[in-house]
């Protein structure tokens, strides 16, 4: 199995300023990864990286073993809706129409199987009632739900998801991860998050990322982590979460 | 019995011009609109102005050299995009104000120069001879054949610029190609209401229409019919009333434009 995504001393520069510095790790096939950061960690600039958008100084990534201009066609990226101009004129299925093109690459016109994969997405992130409402008319949480069905649609072999709970109630969360640990069944998936509480409960694998990255290929955050990224307990306490909950794991 | 308006051959070939022109930004003014890059538009407007002004100093087109320096600011645009200091709206403002500078300059270094420069700036569709609509429609051919070709593409790249990217569409490209007809787009409309509205001529009728329809391509076809029913109404009534028709024109679509939204929030939409 070719390991999803690897990197090695991988340093990252942002204008003048080093952003990433020294990133190296590996992840295994069907991983759900979490990792988590205060903002301005670079979390953002970690995702440009992995998606072949910003070409690191030093180091080297690898993406399912290639590039990562070449090999983002196997990633499923899901941005943030609330960045994006929500007033345009397209329907839901449009949105993911364009996950099509991902795989289909040149000028060739969609086509009877494009069609099915966009209704079996859809199906997937249980939206296939809303297919033909506008995309602004939609609820947070059905947003979200419609960038991951686009991503869906290009049949990627991994997720990546940035601050998909960011603009989205807790309860609306909380059926968003029961969704995201589906997939996880059968592709790779990391998210990326400044709320730790509510990732901590669901990932398989935590890492800490501020500037420097602290993974230990586990659950468990470990008081590095904490003194490293020292917004992370807070949002922790913030958020309540019982300690059990990130030190368990002795079961598999 | 023919109304007298429609005797004039002039008259006739306003009409024709603003229904070519409604083609070209009824389809521009949506992707301008639904991308917010009203500013980068007027920008590339502005600019052709040098162009207008080298054409009367150096004796050719002027329209040829406005086609040649919205080119060039097209082309500035695209590359300033990825620059990584992030002050692109700067330099657009500095390129509007350069162009409308050198514009200035040429035409006052003209020997003998006379004729009334306010028609570049404000348009003077009565003055539209025949062969200025031929170009209009070889345009407008341009144009509709791009958009058929690529309107998947600048939809991606209109919606979500950075996930294009990340299928791997040439962005940049497609970018460039858009600002391209975006470019001459603006030539085409200067005739019509001149370099300092054609701004609005982009922005308005696609607004409007953008809050009735619910894809791109029926907002593009809506546009062009608001765009033509205000141009020509625009027409009839500078010659009725006696008035500029390029400011007539942007006045109506400005009064429509407000009684849309009016309409809209009396109707909860």
């Amino acid at each position: 199995m070719i390991t999803p995504v690897e990197f090695k001393n991988v340093y990252v520069r942002l204008g003048n300023a080093v952003v990433l510095e020294d990133i190296t790790f590996k992840i295994a096939d069907k991983e759900f990864l979490g990792i988590i950061g205060p903002n301005g960690g670079g979390k953002t600039t970690l995702i440009k990286t992995l998606l072949g958008l910003i070409k690191p100084f030093k180091g080297e990534v690898k993406v399912f073993g290639e590039s990562p201009e070449t090999a983002s066609k196997h990633i499923g990226y899901v941005p943030q809706f609330s960045t994006f101009d929500m007033t345009y004129p397209i329907s839901v299925h449009n949105v993911v129409l364009m996950g099509r093109m991902a795989v289909k690459g040149g000028k060739k016109s969609f086509n009877k199987t494009d069609e099915e994969v966009v209704k079996q997405s859809l199906e997937k992130v249980n939206l296939l009632n809303l297919s033909e409402k506008l995309i602004g008319n939609l609820s947070g949480g059905e947003k979200q739900r419609v960038l991951i069905a686009r991503a869906l649609a290009s049949e990627p072999k991994l997720l990546l998801l940035d601050e998909p709970t960011a603009s989205i109630d807790s309860n609306t969360g909380v059926l968003f991860y029961d969704l995201l640990q589906n997939l996880n069944k059968e592709i790779t998936v990391i998210i990326i998050s400044h709320d730790i509480g509510a990732i901590s409960k669901y990932v398989k694998k935590i890492g800490c990322l501020n500037k420097t990255f602290i993974y230990h290929d586990s659950k468990d955050l470990t008081k590095e982590m904490i003194d490293k990224s020292y917004r992370c307990p807070i949002d922790l306490i913030a958020h309540g979460v019982p300690h059990r909950v990130l030190e368990e794991h002795h079961d598999s | 019995m023919i109304p007298e308006i429609f005797q004039y051959d002039f008259m006739i070939n306003a009409i024709i011009a603003s229904i070519l022109a409604s083609i070209a930004f009824g389809i521009v003014g949506s992707y301008v609109v639904v991308k917010r890059i009203i500013f980068i538009s007027g920008g590339i407007s502005h600019t052709a102005y040098g162009g207008i002004g080298l054409g009367i100093l150096l004796g050719f087109d002027p329209m040829l050299g406005a086609i040649a320096f919205s080119l060039i600011a097209a082309f500035i645009i695209s590359k300033l995009r990825n620059n990584a200091s992030n002050n692109e709206d700067v330099l657009i403002g500095i390129m509007w104000a350069f162009g409308m500078a050198l514009g200035i300059l040429f035409t006052s270094m003209t020997p003998g120069y006379t004729q009334n420069l306010s028609s570049y700036l404000f348009g003077n569709i009565l003055t539209v001879p025949r062969e200025e609509l031929y170009m209009m429609l070889l345009l407008d051919i341009g144009i509709v054949s791009i958009t058929a070709i690529y309107f998947k593409e600048f939809q991606a790249i209109t919606f979500d610029e950075e996930y294009a990217r990340v299928i791997g569409l040439p962005v940049d490209n497609l970018y460039l190609l858009l600002l391209i007809i975006i470019a001459l787009t603006t030539v085409v409309l200067i005739k019509l209401v001149g370099i300092i509205l054609v701004v609005a001529l982009l922005s308005i009728p696609a607004s409007i229409s953008q809050r009735y329809i619910t894809n791109l391509r029926n907002m593009m076809l809506l546009s062009i019919a608001v765009g033509m029913v205000l141009t020509i109404a625009g027409l009839f009534t500078a010659y009725y009333f006696n008035l500029a028709a390029g400011a007539a024109t942007i006045i109506l679509s400005v009064f429509a434009f407000l009684l849309s939204n009016l309409y809209l929030k009396l109707t909860n939409k």
